[in-house]
């Protein structure tokens, strides 16, 4: 039994067609994007909290995904990721080893000089991993993302978060200074000009205090997060092969959330500008234009780390560079992922996660 | 001169000497033959018990385990993992597809260590259909064969996997063993996160087992292992006696032409140097002959070893073998070693003797009286040193240490007792050539004492196993009768199914005897805990060793158990002592029965005390008590009328068949190993006739010109022959009953945890005896032709060339 095994069935199950050149997807037990059985987003409809935080059996695919741009006293620069994953085998849930749901938990943290990586896999129905919704809680093994215990707030107002593995580790304390925002139109994020689509929610306006274990000793450090909650069936049309996806923290105090998926064609863009006070304003597909500036050797190929962003309609243009170029996510499913700043029209931090390379 | 001239002149003795340089090449390649073979066949044993250890055991790593054998709740597993602890949880159990029962392995494949990497699941659609409904089993070739069609699971072949197995997902193996939410033990991955909460504050309940090199068959069947390297060594140790001998001879008749060397100048260390050349080029000539002869050996043996192991350890070894360095290195290592030993003496003398003392070929093996005197003390040492053994240490290596002080003791003393025989027979006769018959045999001695040491080695091995295998196999079958009381065996193939045929069979039997057992852990071993009900068939059948007087109303009611011979041995109980068979289950041990062919240990509680401690115990396999007349028609509606496969029906005659059959299996090997070393000793014995039969002119010369005929003179050498295999014969006899006992009564008990009574069987020693004389025959053939065929002249030479 090798990691990589499961990495591959978990890459085919989450990002379904994103992986074609592994292996042949639609081989896979029906998991093209096909959703047989599984639920599919629907537009119109509005979320219900906090139910919505807790896991959803009976779609394909889900995540708890946080990522953080942290800061040493002396200004040192870290990021942070903590990431849960659902994949579900069948639309159902089931007490036992019988449950169909499978979970993979990626944690990280990035130093300009170093990346470290951490991944667990794990069975649903025995409570090795899971969601419950009230009082909030995500966990695989050790790793756990908690709520607070006020419970007239939000669930995820107030969060834990923690994650050790053989080489690092972090402990952070998460407040939000605003509320939960829909992406897309309400929370339902269009994919593809297909249709393909999911339900996603973020809630970008995290203070973090907390600490990090590293190799060289324990660092205290104060910053910003940003958890995004994303769940759907078939996320992406058959011929879209990976994506670029930026979180982004204005010194403005506003945020912008944006990607592409990318095609054999332009691919399809898509972004939303969230106002100071946790408005959203859903930009059109195509108002964002993503260039790359610069590309790296990472893990055996070129890949681009460094990017033009611009939005002209607001008269936005950055350019963004990595903390660190090798921000390698080496698990089963590999990816780049890391803490960037950026600088141009607006200056400020932010998280780049670019899949399919 | 140059080397390679001195060389060749010291290799023109075997040019000469064919016939002796055959000799020693065939007894080193034959003993090294037995060697590597018997080291080959253990070699393959044991890589495929680590083979399916690895495989089935995860033995490299260290588990948590619950100290009584009880199952372990799924929650334990989930918190180890939620405080950070890479483990993984394993279920296993017995399960029946049809006839065949595998142990089936249910794995969790996402947290199993990659170390263990058994089951190939590379392939992303593999692991999906391994973990998903209706599910897989992974199994070996053959047990794919057995078990194709007798379920709807898929069946994928790995030929990593071992017979008699399956590997499944552990949801599916909670379905199939009907144990939700249990575990049988929790594998530790080496790979943990530092600063993790120990073990035994998040499972106080369990204990680990640290991962052990040996995994549990291979401590079982270590004992048989190490019967076979005795044998193996015994049969290189009678190989040995013919290097020893003919090289002894070789460089007592070279004495000459190393004289003549040396008066040519060549220095001693030179001469030394070349023979010691000489002598390890021979052995890895022979070794390499021998290995490849062992090989041959070892491919005959190893299918009845493979079946040995299945019966008795239930140990699943492949019947093929493949080249392994090891044994390939011992084999050469061993020969060179054993050559080297057996002519050091030589060498040495050559090194002392003086340059030009006269060469006498007879004197080599009479080497000295005070040698002689040196053999009976340590013979006696030895024997006393084996004596004192069986009193004073236990163990199996102190049971090997009697057996080799025995035999070596034995052997030593030989010379001694034929010597004396033959000094009593030349006393008592008054004829000339009678006096001189036994004087000359007397004088031949020391030149067939080798040979005839070799000889009282193999017969003894030959009596001592013999009446070992026989008496086992005369208990055995007795046992077999008793405890195979039932006529009928069947088994139902799920419970619903045993309900229905309890039911069914309530108005057609005598009685119906359920055979429920669980596997537990007592005392630190794996044991079986049987519940029987209470029935005259145990009453009356059961081979009780010891028992109190009402011990099946002890067990019936729950207050006392009864456990097995090897238990009960190994543990040294005794009736009265109390037994945790569980946390909450402690019983007193009122009996011991006798359970051979079983390596584990076995408890026999009552029915209803059992399955109050396990409710959810099998109950699927009974046995019938019927009128023996009644079991064809009651089988045949049992399959008919009822509906239970045939597979499931076995006979009592059928079921003693197999078992006698395995059984028979069992000491094939033993009987090959037997035979092996019986034609080495032969062998021994001819190369020293023919050796001797050129030394003895000098004696026979004299006779003849006083007028005894050749032919009368061959007549007299066969005789002389006879009559020290005869001698040789009957000393072997007692000695082979002493080994045969000790085999019994130490061996045995150390190795398997059984006593056997010892029984006699003299047809059995006429037999041998038989065999014996013609191999005695046959080695003296080809110097008696050469004797009858000796020219006049020759004959007269020896008064020439007196010296």
């Amino acid at each position: 039994m090798s990691v990589r095994s499961i990495a591959i069935a978990f890459a085919v199950m989450i990002m379904a067609s994103l992986s074609g050149s592994q292996a042949a997807p639609q081989g896979f037990g029906g998991l093209s994007s096909a959703a047989e059985g599984f639920s599919v987003p629907q537009p119109g409809l509005l979320f219900r909290f906090p139910d919505d935080h807790g896991a959803h059996p009976d779609f394909r695919i889900e995540w708890w995904y946080l990522t953080a741009n942290l800061e040493a006293p002396d200004g040192t620069q870290y990021g942070a990721q903590w990431t849960l994953f659902r994949s579900a085998l069948a639309p159902r849930e089931a007490k036992g080893w019988s449950s169909p749901q499978i979970w993979m938990g990626h944690a990280a943290v990035t130093t300009s000089e170093d990346h470290f990586v951490a991944e667990r896999i794990s069975r649903g129905g025995v409570g090795q991993a899971g969601v419950v919704a009230e009082p909030f809680s995500a966990w695989i093994d050790d790793w756990q993302m908690k709520g607070g215990d006020t419970p007239e707030a939000d669930q995820l107002a107030e969060l834990t978060l923690n994650a050790t593995a053989k080489d690092f580790g972090y402990e952070l304390r998460l407040s939000a200074t605003g509320p939960l925002v829909p992406q897309g139109n309400n929370g339902y994020s269009v994919k593809s000009a297909q249709g393909q689509a999911s339900y996603y929610y973020s809630q970008p306006f995290y203070a973090v205090t907390g600490s990090l274990a590293l190799p060289t000793g324990n660092v205290d450090v104060t910053g910003k997060a940003w958890l995004d909650r994303e769940w759907s069936s078939q996320p992406l049309a058959e011929d879209q092969t990976g994506w670029d996806w930026f979180s982004l923290h204005l010194d403005s105090g506003e945020k912008l959330m944006g990607f592409r998926l990318r095609d054999k064609g332009e691919g399809f863009t898509s972004a939303t500008w969230i106002t100071a006070d946790g408005r959203p304003e859903p930009l059109p597909a195509g108002a964002l234009q993503i260039v790359p500036v610069r590309t790296a050797k990472v893990a055996g190929g070129q890949i681009p780390v460094s990017w033009n962003l611009r939005i002209p309609s607001r008269g936005f243009e950055v350019t963004t560079q990595p903390l660190n170029d090798q921000a390698w996510m080496a698990t089963s499913i590999p990816y780049w992922e890391g803490p960037i700043t950026f600088g141009g029209s607006v200056g400020g931090r932010g998280y780049l996660e670019m899949t399919g390379y | 001169m140059t080397i390679w001239t001195v060389a060749t002149a010291l290799l023109s003795h075997w040019r000469r000497r064919p016939l002796q340089l055959g000799a020693l090449m065939l007894g080193l390649a034959l003993a090294t033959a037995l060697w590597s073979g018997v080291q080959a066949v253990n070699a393959e044993a044991r890589a495929s018990y680590a083979r399916a250890a690895a495989a089935l055991d995860q033995n490299g790593l260290a588990h948590l385990v619950s100290p009584h054998g009880r199952s372990i709740p799924r929650a334990a597993f989930v918190r180890l993992r939620r405080a950070g602890w890479n483990v993984s949880p394993v279920l296993e159990g017995e399960y029946r597809f049809g006839a065949t029962r595998l142990r089936v392995i249910g794995i969790e494949p996402l947290t199993m260590p990659a170390e263990t990497q058994t089951v190939d699941l590379r392939n992303a659609g593999d692991l999906l259909s391994f973990i998903s409904p209706p599910g897989t089993l992974v199994v070996s070739p053959d047990t794919a064969e057995k078990i194709r069609g007798k379920t709807d699971l898929a069946l994928r072949v790995s030929d990593r996997m071992p017979d008699g197995a399956a590997f499944v997902d552990i949801g599916l193996a909670e379905r199939l063993l009907r144990r939700d939410g249990e575990l049988t033990r929790i594998v530790i991955a080496e790979n943990q996160r530092p600063g993790l909460e120990p073990l035994g504050t998040l499972a106080p309940a369990l204990s680990v087992r640290e991962p052990s090199a040996q995994s549990d068959v291979e401590h079982l069947t270590e004992s048989f292992h190490l019967n076979l390297t005795a044998f193996g060594f015994l049969a290189f140790a009678v190989g040995l006696f013919i290097v020893y001998s003919t090289i002894g001879l070789a460089f007592e008749q070279r004495r000459p032409t190393f004289r003549t060397l040396r008066c040519l100048g060549v220095s001693l260390s030179a001469l030394a140097v070349l023979l010691l050349a000489e002598l390890v080029l021979f052995a890895l000539a022979a070794a390499a002959a021998g290995v490849i002869i062992g090989y041959l050996i070892a491919s005959l043996l190893l299918p009845g070893v493979a079946a040995t192991l299945e019966g008795l350890y239930g140990a699943s070894v492949p019947g093929t073998l493949s080249l392994r360095p090891e044994w390939w290195l011992s084999g050469f290592a061993i020969a060179v070693a054993g050559t080297l030993v057996s002519s050091t003496q030589s060498l040495l003398r050559l090194m002392r003797v003086p340059l030009l003392t006269a060469a006498q070929p007879q004197t080599w093996g009479r080497a000295s009286q005070t040698g002689r005197r040196f053999q009976v003390l340590a013979a006696a040492a030895l024997l006393g040193l084996s004596g004192a053994l069986i009193l004073w240490a236990d163990g199996l290596q102190a049971g090997f240490g009697v057996l080799g002080c025995l035999l070596l003791g034995a052997s030593l003393l030989l010379p001694a007792v034929l010597s004396g025989f033959l000094t009593l027979m030349q006393r008592a006769s008054s004829g000339a050539l009678v006096t001189w018959f036994w004087a000359d045999a007397r004088q031949q001695l020391p030149g067939l004492s080798l040979a005839l040491m070799a000889l009282l080695l193999a017969l003894a091995a030959n009596v001592g196993v013999g009446t070992m295998v026989s008496s086992f196999r005369l208990t055995f079958v007795g046992w077999l009768d008793q405890r195979l009381a039932a006529e009928l065996y069947v088994a139902a193939r799920n419970e619903p199914e045993a309900d229905r045929l309890r039911a069914w069979l309530a108005t057609k039997v005598e009685s119906v005897l359920p055979i429920s057992s669980v596997d537990v852990e007592i005392r630190g071993q794996p044991m079986q805990i049987f519940g029987v009900v209470d029935d005259p068939t145990y009453r009356e059948h059961w081979p009780l060793i010891v028992g109190l007087p009402d011990v099946w109303d002890r067990v019936a009611s729950g207050e006392g158990v009864l456990v097995n011979e090897q238990f009960w041995r190994r543990e040294r109980l005794r009736i009265g002592d109390q037994l945790d068979l569980a946390s909450d289950w402690k019983s007193t041990v009122v009996g011991v029965y006798s359970d051979y062919g079983n390596p584990k240990g076995q408890v026999i509680a009552g029915i209803n005390a059992l399955t109050s401690r396990y409710p959810e115990v099998s109950r699927l396999r009974y046995g019938l008590r019927v009128q023996p007349d009644q079991v064809p028609d009651l089988r045949s509606s049992l399959s008919d009328e009822f509906g239970l496969p045939p597979d499931n029906i076995v006979d009592q005659a059928a079921l003693k068949e197999q078992s006698r059959r395995i059984f028979d299996r069992t000491f094939l090997v033993t009987g090959a190993l037997n035979i092996f070393t019986l034609g080495v000793a032969a062998l021994a014995m001819f190369s020293s006739l023919l050796t001797l039969s050129e030394m003895r002119l000098p004696q026979l010369a004299p006779v003849w010109a006083m007028g005894v005929t050749r032919r009368d003179l061959a007549l007299l050498e066969v005789l002389r022959t006879l009559v020290l295999w005869l001698a040789t014969f009957f000393t072997a006899l007692p000695l082979g009953l002493a080994l045969a006992w000790v085999l019994l009564a130490v061996v045995n008990v150390e190795a398997f945890g059984w006593r056997l009574p010892m029984h006699i069987f003299p047809y059995e020693w006429v037999r041998l005896g038989l065999v014996a004389l013609a191999a005695a025959v046959v080695s003296i053939f080809i110097p008696l032709r050469r004797l009858a065929g000796l020219a006049p002249s020759e004959l007269l030479k020896v008064f020439a060339n007196e010296r």
